[in-house]
């Protein structure tokens, strides 16, 4: 402590007091509630009710692929242009900004992957009252509706989702200040209004104007316009002692959705909250604003590090997803028709046939911004995905050995401390792959530096790694130290590279280095120029086996409002206001482009970041931040990580032990499990803590650990085919069961279980002093084998599984085959050229597949179809492997070792037939209390075609 | 011990040349299990296989000892000669990983690594640095032999000297009753005066902050005084003169700071726990922080830490005499103390210093290191504490605890504890890890978790006889 305070500034020692203050819980006070956010409260005062706008039908232009067409406020006469489009995947998008904005106003960039592919839309019928338009093949048909307006997307005759349906499209429209000269000139001559009107009129149907002019009802409200008051916090507005000056005035955006038939939606992470979300009419709507919260609290809807505007819905029939493109601070209300209606009395409604049908309803609500939504019609679970993928991307296709376990900690100290960290591994035979290297490594907190005491030869320190084929991650953090003697900050700003404060200085505030600036990583020539420093010769010390944590991207500003930036900063035409859950996206993008140009776009990057946002995924890592070595971190771990797979981001993991806090060696222990079968795999620890290596908890528990880890390292080949996969299809790697089992209503709300991949059901052991679970194991007519004693368990029950400090309770599915390699060593390099354990288990119908997928592991050679990807069957007795990619070449010195088929009979003879035509019979054991069936070294070729013959 | 390494060398070159045959990875102690041509029994017994099994690339027995020479078996481990160094097991997931873990380079036979041969030149650096550590060792234990013969005799000193005090121990205890009674009795009306006066400040002078020891303290400070031996001889000349008057104004900062500040190796038989500085290096969270930094180390001795006593206005008469009348009774008081230097005397004697009192020595020492921030310094059987290098207050580290080595070699680890309380963490503690040397000298320090030190300490106490039968046979049982 007094070491690490006493290199700190005095400033920074006191902004540290203020936010350390000493307890373990969350200050809320330092983070707004809705009512504390001026357009979040304007907003939630508007209640539901007819809607004051009115579709302008006679304004509807429709080419092939786009629709356009005005509404109209008719409080305030304010034009606003709907456009929609049928994209390709049966994706529906709507976008509503102002007719004729005072300035622009903004829309994200650089998130959707590439401008979305448009589908032809036809007009199947208009009216006075609104238009009907199909939607393409499916009999899915949009209707628009007028007066007042409002869209509904329907197949057959069931509505699948609504907007505006209770009237909460609220789109605050710039203005002047009414209290400054222009506006007085302006109003002397005539009102905004009637200026605004005079424009639209020489656009406008001039028989729509003249009708409206006609009405005496809008003649009033035009009146009543004029007096529209400003409220507090329009054009000002104060959070604790910090003052947002909003140059632009009040620019806040609303619209609702009404979900029939949903009961259960997901996702919108980040929060520390159950994976099905709840409803808040009750309190704070779920708020999605990147902030560094200091020791968050368990379930409820506080922003915290990342934001994706994404919600998926789901319903025995049908998954749907709404993708909300904005940047801004955003609130996310959720109400219900069945909340807190008990079993009876939905028995009861039942019973009577009097029951209204369920529905969710929902309003989205951003600060600035236009409305850009994407409405995701499914209809299946993995569809949301593929249609969510289409726009943003999938995950980004990690180096395989990041899927390993990660060591991590706050901070290990110099060079001698990394060396003995290492060697305790090999000592106490625990594989790893990366250690890291926090904030402290660095001189003073001057990222792309090190400390030249305590890594002094850092390329001998990444050698050493090397050697024993491991790597490591160094910290590189957004805030720049303005420090005149420091290269970085000196180019930053002498390019004019900094966000602006808003008297167009270089933006200031406090973090870890004392007073930092902050890069403009929404610039492009900014990122291209930050990727640039992580060249060799740059980022001096460095070498391929180093690679990037981007933590404090939230931006994290110590003494800014709500530990962040102040929303009147600017990015170039942009006000922070706008992009701000976009910065740590973007930060993270420059930081894994730097990655790859430094190797000359051969290697995959690995960078890890604490914020993110929709597209994230692309970029690599997600870690759940600054959680504490509790119990209840180590569960909420799951459903935080499944609601981020929800929305595309797979590559998810939290703190092992709990980053605040010193855990208990059972709670260690038990995050050390669950972690093993969570994508990623990192202890970490805060400075303060005692040290907590796997070793330093007694040899019983150091043998839990490494087996623990050791089964981690044992499923890297289903890990890696799986993130493939989910690079491909941008279907989750961990994933709810509903995701598999649509119809399973007892699955809907699970979050204490999951699967990993189609294949593995994981329950890990989070409770204190556990002495079983209660696992429930979906499929009428499935089996699932445990994992580890082989015993067959039938589906759709729930099975009480005693555990012990050793159970890891993991399950495989009957019908699957996963690839294993059973000879772990000490890093997953090692083990790259290893033979496979086939795992065959058996379903009821004796049938079971799998995939096997190989490539080098670390380039992008993948792209260029050098990986092997095969189909694994087995059916009437026989076991095949065939080409998924027979265009895709690669050759592997792996092999196949061992084939254990669960749920076996016994065979006479087991038969190998090989591509080139050979057949040789293969030794096997059988034991038969477990149905196991052990094939002895068959010995093909991973790469290779086979079959393999049970007699 | 060099010419065990000879013989080790000459017959390590010998085996090198006529190489036994056995399967790859095969200990020559475990070579009769393994019979080329016959069937393999897996060492524990369950199963038995073809010999063409063995070392085949396959895992057969559940305990992996068909598989010594290859990476099979997740539990296996293979044998390397090391012909030139020490025969060492690596497990067998080591074997062909592309790393070089045998220094013969058996382990990677077939994974392409291109491994050098380094036995003989490892061999070679560790004869070195053993015949090095031999020498100290050798050296070292004589010092320790010195050592245990000093500490005897400066034992039976004690003894005698604690035998000869030993009737006016009782005395003295009597007296220390009577005192307490006089010190009641005196404290009343006091109390009940200052209490109109203002009651913070009473208790502050009370019967238990005049530690005996630190009375002690003062006089070491005087410099009169060298080493404990002659202190206890101090000591117990006061108790045998207990009319001796007491200083005049016994200084409450004074009694407060027993840390002498000279630089010598000397440090005052002080034993009190320092309770008062808690926190006082934290510097979050704490507003008496910054007034603390604002005082330089060297007018600390002017300030109190913990109370007003400073800023209390003047008594009225009444309370004054009262006042005076105590310090009357301070003086008997401070007398009482020397009774307690007696029980320190005892203290000590107490101590564990070794099996043979070896580490006798270093009670009353204290040994410096300076890093590039702070100056550490441990006061065997006393505290660690850390000051950093250019001024700034003194952190205690911990004081003595226990000998903390694992159980084969207790003395090989002190542990002290209870230091200054770190912000919402522990208190600091620091282990120290004792190694042979001829000198006693601090070699390193580190905090390898926060608050928690490390700090490497060579001694001559700590030295084994040297080992000439030391070097385990049964790593070279095969030579």
């Amino acid at each position: 402590m007094a070491t690490f305070t006493a290199r700190m500034a005095p400033l920074l020692v006191l902004g540290l007091a203020l936010c350390l203050s000493g307890t373990w819980a969350v200050d809320k006070g330092n983070f707004k509630t809705c009512e504390q956010s001026a357009f979040c409260k304007r907003q939630r005062a508007l209640k539901p009710g007819e809607s004051p706008y009115r579709a302008l039908l006679e304004t509807m232009e429709l080419t092939n692929t786009r629709l356009t067409l005005q509404l109209i406020n008719d409080n305030n006469k304010v034009r606003l242009l709907l456009e929609l489009y049928r994209l390709q995947g049966n994706i529906t998008r709507v976008k509503i900004n102002e007719l004729k904005p005072l300035k622009p106003r903004y829309e994200v960039p650089d998130v959707l992957i590439r401008e979305p592919t448009t589908e032809p839309l036809s007009v199947l019928s208009q009216d006075e009252n609104g238009v009907v338009l199909s939607l393409g093949v499916e009999s899915q048909r949009v209707i628009i509706s007028a007066r007042p307006f409002r869209l509904d997307i329907m197949e057959g005759s069931d509505v699948l989702m609504s907007l505006n349906s209770r009237g909460l499209l609220a789109f605050e429209h710039l203005r002047m200040r009414k209290d400054t000269f222009s506006y007085k000139v302006t109003s002397t001559v005539a009102s905004v209004w009637d200026n605004i009107k005079r424009v639209f009129s020489s656009q406008a149907d001039p028989e729509a104007e003249k009708k409206e002019e006609a009405d005496p009802a809008n003649q009033a409200e035009t009146t009543k316009e004029e007096e529209e008051k400003v409220e507090d916090g329009m054009w000002e507005e104060t959070f604790k002692s910090h003052t947002d000056s909003k140059p632009n005035g009040p620019s806040a955006v609303s619209l609702d959705f009404s979900l029939p038939g949903v009961e259960h939606v997901y996702g919108i992470p980040e929060h520390a909250d159950t994976l099905r979300l709840k409803t808040t009419d009750n309190g704070d709507p779920y708020r999605l604003y990147n902030l560094d919260v200091f020791q968050y609290e368990l379930y409820n809807p506080m922003a915290l590090y990342g934001s994706v505007p994404v919600m998926v819905a789901h319903s025995a029939q049908r998954t749907t997803g709404i993708f909300w493109l904005n940047a801004a601070e955003t609130w996310v209300d959720i109400s219900s028709n069945t909340a807190g209606k008990t079993v009876f009395g939905k028995m009861l409604d039942y019973v009577q046939g009097s029951s209204e049908t369920p529905q969710t309803d929902v309003r989205w609500i951003s600060e600035s911004g236009i409305i850009d939504i994407f409405i995701m019609l499914g209809p299946t679970p993995k569809d949301v995905f593929s249609q969510y993928a289409s726009l943003t991307g999938t995950q980004s296709f990690p180096p395989l050995a990041s899927l390993g376990y990660h060591q991590c900690r706050w901070n290990y100290n110099d060079q001698e401390d990394v060396k003995s960290v290492d060697a305790g591994f090999d000592e106490h035979d625990i594989p790893y792959d990366f250690i890291w290297l926090d904030i402290e490594h660095t001189d003073g907190k001057r990222y792309f530096t090190w400390d030249p005491h305590k890594f002094a030869t850092p390329k001998e320190m990444l050698q050493g790694l090397m050697d024993k084929k491991r790597k490591m991650v160094a910290i590189v953090d957004p805030h720049i130290k303005v420090d005149g003697n420091y290269k970085i900050h000196n180019e930053i700003r002498s390019r004019g590279f900094y966000v602006k404060n808003k008297d167009g200085g270089d933006y200031e505030g406090w973090c870890w280095p004392g007073s930092a600036s902050y890069p403009d990583f929404t610039r492009a020539d900014m990122r291209a120029w930050w990727a640039s420093m992580f060249a060799y010769d740059q980022y001096e010390g460095t070498m391929e086996n180093l690679y990037t944590w981007n933590d404090m991207n939230e931006p994290s500003v110590f003494n800014g409002p709500e530990v962040t930036m102040h929303k009147d900063a600017t990015h170039g035409a942009w006000e922070h206001r706008d992009i701000h859950n976009l910065y740590g996206l973007y930060v993270q993008m420059a930081t894994a482009e730097g990655l790859i140009q430094r190797s000359g776009g051969v290697e995959r990057p690995f960078v890890l970041t604490r914020a993110f946002f929709a597209g994230s995924q692309r970029l690599g890592a997600v870690w759940t931040g600054d959680n504490a070595a509790e119990w209840g971190h180590l569960k909420i771990s799951i459903p935080m990580c499944l609601s981020m797979g929800l929305v595309g981001i797979s590559f998810c993991g939290a703190d092992i032990g709990g980053f605040f806090k010193s855990p208990s060696t059972e709670l260690l222990v038990r995050w050390y499990q669950a972690g093993a079968y969570q994508p990623f795999y990192r202890a970490h620890a805060h400075v303060d803590t005692p040290r907590r290596e796997p070793w330093l908890f007694g040899p019983e528990n150091t043998a839990l650990i490494r087996e623990a880890v050791r089964q981690r390292y044992t499923l890297l080949p289903y890990w890696y085919q799986l993130f493939y996969r989910a690079h491909v299809t941008g279907e989750p790697v961990m994933r709810p069961l509903w995701v598999e089992y649509p119809q399973d209503l007892a699955t809907f709300a699970l979050e204490d279980e999951y699967l990993i991949g189609r294949d593995l059901l994981v329950h890990p052991v989070v409770e204190e002093g556990a002495r079983g679970v209660t696992a429930y194991l979906p499929g009428k007519d499935e089996v699932w084998f445990d994992v580890h004693t082989f015993q067959k368990h039938n589906g759709a029950q729930n099975l009480y599984i005693p555990v012990t400090m050793s159970s890891i309770p993991v399950f495989q599915r009957g019908g699957s085959i996963i690839p294993r390699k059973l000879r772990v060593r000490r890093s997953s390099t090692c083990m790259e050229h290893d033979p496979y354990t086939l795992y065959v288990a058996l379903n009821l119908q004796r049938t079971a597949d799998g995939e096997l997928y190989i490539d080098d592991g670390h380039t992008f050679n993948y792209e260029k179809k050098e990986f092997i990807y095969r189909k694994l069957t087995f059916a009437n007795k026989v076991l095949s492997s065939v080409n998924l990619a027979p265009d895709a070449k690669f050759t592997t010195d792996s092999w196949i070792e061992r084939i254990i088929v669960l749920g076996a009979s016994k065979p006479s003879k087991v038969t190998l037939k090989t591509a080139d035509g050979q057949e040789k019979q293969l030794e096997f054991d059988f034991d038969a209390s477990m149905s196991v069936l052990t094939v002895r070294k068959p010995g093909m070729n991973a790469g290779a075609d086979w079959t393999m013959t049970f007699q | 011990m060099s010419c065990q390494f000879l013989l080790l060398l000459l017959l390590s070159v010998g085996v090198s040349a006529v190489e036994v045959q056995r399967p790859r990875g095969v200990p020559l102690s475990k070579r009769q299990f393994y019979e080329e041509g016959k069937p393999f029994t897996c060492l524990d017994g369950s199963r038995t296989i073809p010999f063409d099994r063995v070392n085949d690339d396959y895992c057969d027995c559940q305990d992996g000892s068909d598989e010594p020479g290859t990476a099979a078996c997740p539990n296996g481990s293979f044998h390397c000669t090391n012909a030139g160094f020490r025969p060492t097991f690596i497990p067998s997931s080591r074997i062909n990983d592309g790393i070089c873990d045998c220094c013969d380079t058996t382990d990677e036979y077939n994974s392409g690594a291109t491994c050098q041969n380094t036995c003989r030149e490892l061999g070679r650096k560790e004869r070195e640095s053993l015949q090095k550590m031999a020498e100290i060792a050798k050296e070292g234990f004589l010092l320790k032999q010195q050592l245990i013969h000093e500490a005897n005799r400066g034992l039976e000193d004690k003894k005698a000297k604690l035998g000869d005090v030993q009737g006016s121990k009782k005395d003295l205890e009597a007296k220390v009753e009577a005192l307490r009674t006089v010190k009641e009795a005196a404290e009343q009306p006091e109390r009940e005066a200052k209490e109109r006066h203002l009651k913070a400040w009473e208790g502050k002078l009370s019967f238990k902050s005049i530690s005996p020891s630190t009375v002690c303290n003062e006089h070491d400070i005087t410099g009169s005084l060298v080493s404990f031996k002659l202190n206890i001889k101090y000591c117990l000349s006061l108790i045998s003169n207990a009319d001796t008057p007491a200083p005049e104004e016994t200084s409450r900062e004074e009694i407060n700071e027993p840390v002498s500040d000279n630089e010598s190796d000397q440090y005052p038989d002080d034993d009190i726990p320092e309770d008062e500085d808690d926190d006082d290096e934290e510097d979050e969270d704490d507003d008496r922080d910054e007034h603390e930094y604002k005082i330089p180390p060297t007018a600390r001795t002017e300030e109190k830490k913990d109370d007003d006593e400073g800023a209390m206005p003047p008594y009225d008469q009444e309370t004054q005499n009262l006042i005076d009348g105590k310090n009357a009774f301070k003086t008997e008081l401070f007398n009482f103390g020397f009774g307690i230097c007696f029980r320190n005397l005892e203290k000590e004697i107490s101590f564990d210093f070794g099996p043979s009192s070896e580490f006798a020595y270093l009670y009353s020492q204290c040994y410096e290191l300076t890093t590039s921030e702070y100056i550490y310094r441990l006061c065997p059987f006393n505290r660690v504490t850390q000051k950093p290098k250019f001024g700034g207050s003194e952190t205690n580290l911990g004081s003595w605890g226990k000998w903390a080595g694992p159980e084969d070699s207790i003395y090989s680890v002190m542990k002290y504890e209870h230091g200054t309380g770190c912000w919402q963490g522990p208190s600091r503690s620091t282990t120290v890890k004792l190694t042979c040397g001829k000198e006693t000298v601090v070699t390193s320090t580190s905090e390898p978790s926060r608050c928690e030190y490390l700090m490497e300490f060579t001694c001559p106490a700590i030295c084994q006889e040297p080992p000439n039968l030391e070097i385990s046979s049964h790593e070279h049982q095969e030579l």
